[in-house]
């Protein structure tokens, strides 16, 4: 189902002299969805957001939206708004004349434009602070007043670099919960870029796995976490376990792991460790051929029958959780 | 004693008597004599002690003091703006246009290089440049631009504005270029975003932020001009005069008690010129 407003990468490419930060990437982001571009630091997924804003110039290749080629528009003609990582906040300006920026540079007239900068910080809750200026505010504020500012541009494709990861884990939580709401009422196209893996399964709808400017795996997020296609994703995604089997290398869930006696497991183990973690116990395996195995048991399973450093258990698992990974 | 010690009051200010004492002796001591001697009086042959206004008296209602104090203000503020244009321009220039650090590092030396040499060499080197028949008009002449020599082009208000530009405009460039350095690239990314031109970059974003710099490069600048004699003297030819000419005449009249009077009185302008500057911008929160 594609529609007009749809943001289509096309080969996109990026050379920084002779690396490769991106290599020729295809993706298509749904109107109104909610992406997150997940990977490791240096993996390409900051140039590749940077490339859709405008702040870098494409190498090679093409970005649609809106049936258009807009690799080589300024960024402000684009249809697209950037929320800067360090929120690039204009520190000589109070929050209104923040939020009102854009608006300013337009031309447009003052009393209009602090009337449109008001309503913006409404919808972001922050009224009430409008004559601060941005060193007066939180972490947790700055960053409302950034995507007021983003967002009074009424761009197509909101583009979000690494939004949260300057906040503290509490007030993290939160500001996601409303980015999510946000994103909902707006209904415009959200690209989030993230190495948080639990981040990205909170807020995507999409999630597009990047590592070595390529993209190793795309889908909703349910999909990529259940059922990664490679070795990588299995792994950056965590909470998989990846194993050799004669057949080929597989990645399993940790907590379908079923412990059973030594020897009637699929493989046998030696406990090496145990970590208690509230709701589950996470046992670290030694297996056959030194692979490293984390089993997930619920905790009421654990202490039913509890097992000691050193123990030696079978492992056993169900074939439908296998999944096999590709190179 | 050891309790002493632990008293925080005074091991307080035990760290801080040593600058004290440092600047108490060779700032404001100094400053006071030359208060207390703006007071004494002097005849041809002798300075006596007293407590007499009769310097002040001299020096406020002669007709000379203002023509002097207007002239001294004439180049310092055209000094200023032209200072201002040339150091801003260059600072923009080595801060945004040049992106390897290693360049930028490079033309910054480079800037300086004049100040490996002494400020009177570097002001005697322009005589013979701009002398009657000196390089500029030898230049001009051989390509028909003018039929016979300048003559404004030497001890003039011009070449005395010129000199002072070439001394003093790195001391507007480096304190810009410092706050250019330090203005975080995501706002001009963020500006650009919003859909500023450069143009209105440079009036919304960049200039705002760099007046700090621009302050204390102003301050630097404007000091430096109003405390010069040395500089008129020889590049106007000895035939303009600033304040700090007027106090040097006295001197070598020795005439101490109307030269520190004169002293006073440019001491408390110049004082007065940076407390009106410092009410445009609070630099200290930007230090």
């Amino acid at each position: 189902m594609r529609s007009d407003l749809d943001l289509e990468l096309v080969a996109l490419t990026k050379r920084y002299g002779q690396s490769l930060a991106v290599d020729g990437i295809h993706h298509l982001f749904h109107a109104g969805s909610y992406a997150c571009l997940l990977g490791p630091s240096g993996c390409g997924k900051s140039s590749t957001l940077r490339m859709i804003a405008g702040h870098e110039d494409v190498s090679d290749g093409a970005i649609v939206l809106g049936g258009h080629d807009i690799a080589h528009l300024p960024p402000a003609k684009r249809g697209t708004a950037m929320m800067f990582q360090n929120y690039a906040l204009f520190p000589h300006l109070s929050v209104t004349d923040n939020v009102a920026f854009s608006l300013k540079m337009k031309g447009i007239d003052r009393d209009t434009r602090r009337r449109q900068a008001g309503e913006m910080l409404e919808l972001v809750h922050m009224q009430h602070l409008a004559d601060r200026l941005p060193a007066q505010l939180s972490g947790g504020q700055q960053q409302r007043v950034a995507l007021a500012r983003a967002l009074i541009t009424r761009p197509q494709v909101l583009l979000l670099d690494e939004p949260l990861s300057a906040l503290d884990p509490f007030l993290r939580i939160r500001m996601r919960a409303e980015l999510k709401k946000l994103q909902r009422e707006l209904g415009i196209t959200f690209i989030h870029v993230t190495h948080g893996q639990d981040e990205a399964l909170a807020l995507a709808d999409e999630i597009v796995v990047m590592n070595n400017a390529r993209i190793e795996q795309a889908g909703p997020a349910r999909e990529v976490f259940n059922a990664p296609r490679t070795e990588f994703v299995a792994r950056f995604m965590g909470g998989h376990n990846v194993i050799a089997l004669p057949q080929g290398h597989f990645a399993i869930r940790a907590d379908r792991i079923a412990l059973t006696g030594s020897d009637k497991g699929r493989l046998e183990g030696r406990v090496t460790g145990i970590e208690y973690q509230g709701a589950s116990v996470a046992l670290t395996l030694l297996a056959a051929g030194d692979q490293e195995i984390t089993a997930l048991l619920p905790e009421e399973q654990y202490f039913v029958q509890p097992i000691q450093p050193g123990d030696s258990v079978g492992l056993s698992w169900d074939d439908a959780n296998l999944h096999a990974l590709g190179a | 004693m050891a309790a002493l010690f632990r008293n925080r009051h005074l091991t307080g200010w035990l760290l801080a008597s040593p600058l004290a004492a440092v600047l108490a002796f060779f700032l404001v001591l100094p400053i006071l004599m030359i208060v207390v001697v703006s007071f004494w009086g002097a005849t041809e042959f002798s300075i006596y002690p007293a407590f007499e206004f009769d310097n002040y008296h001299f020096l406020l209602t002669s007709p000379v003091t203002l023509q002097v104090f207007l002239n001294t203000f004439k180049y310092a503020l055209v000094t200023w703006a032209l200072t201002l244009g040339i150091g801003f321009a260059v600072a923009y220039f080595l801060a945004f246009h040049v992106r390897s650090q290693t360049w930028q590092i490079a033309l910054f030396l480079l800037c300086t290089i004049p100040f490996w040499t002494s400020n009177i060499i570097r002001m005697i080197s322009w005589i013979p440049f701009l002398g009657r028949n000196g390089l500029a008009n030898s230049t001009l002449i051989s390509w028909g631009v003018i039929d016979e020599p300048l003559e404004w082009l030497l001890f003039s208000d011009f070449s005395v504005i010129l000199a002072f530009v070439h001394l003093y405009t790195l001391f507007m460039v480096v304190p810009i270029f410092n706050t250019m350095m330090r203005i975080d690239r995501s706002l001009i990314e963020a500006a650009n975003d919003a859909g500023a031109s450069g143009f209105q970059i440079l009036t919304n974003v960049i200039i705002p932020l760099c007046k700090p710099g621009i302050m204390i490069g102003s301050i630097f600048v404007v000091t430096l001009v109003m405390g010069d004699f040395i500089t008129v003297r020889f590049m106007s030819g000895s035939q303009s005069a600033n304040v700090g000419r007027l106090i040097s005449n006295d001197i070598a009249l020795l005439q101490y008690p109307s030269a520190a009077a004169t002293a006073v009185i440019l001491l408390v302008t110049v004082l007065m010129v940076i407390g009106t500057l410092l009410r445009f911008v609070d630099i200290r929160k930007e230090l």
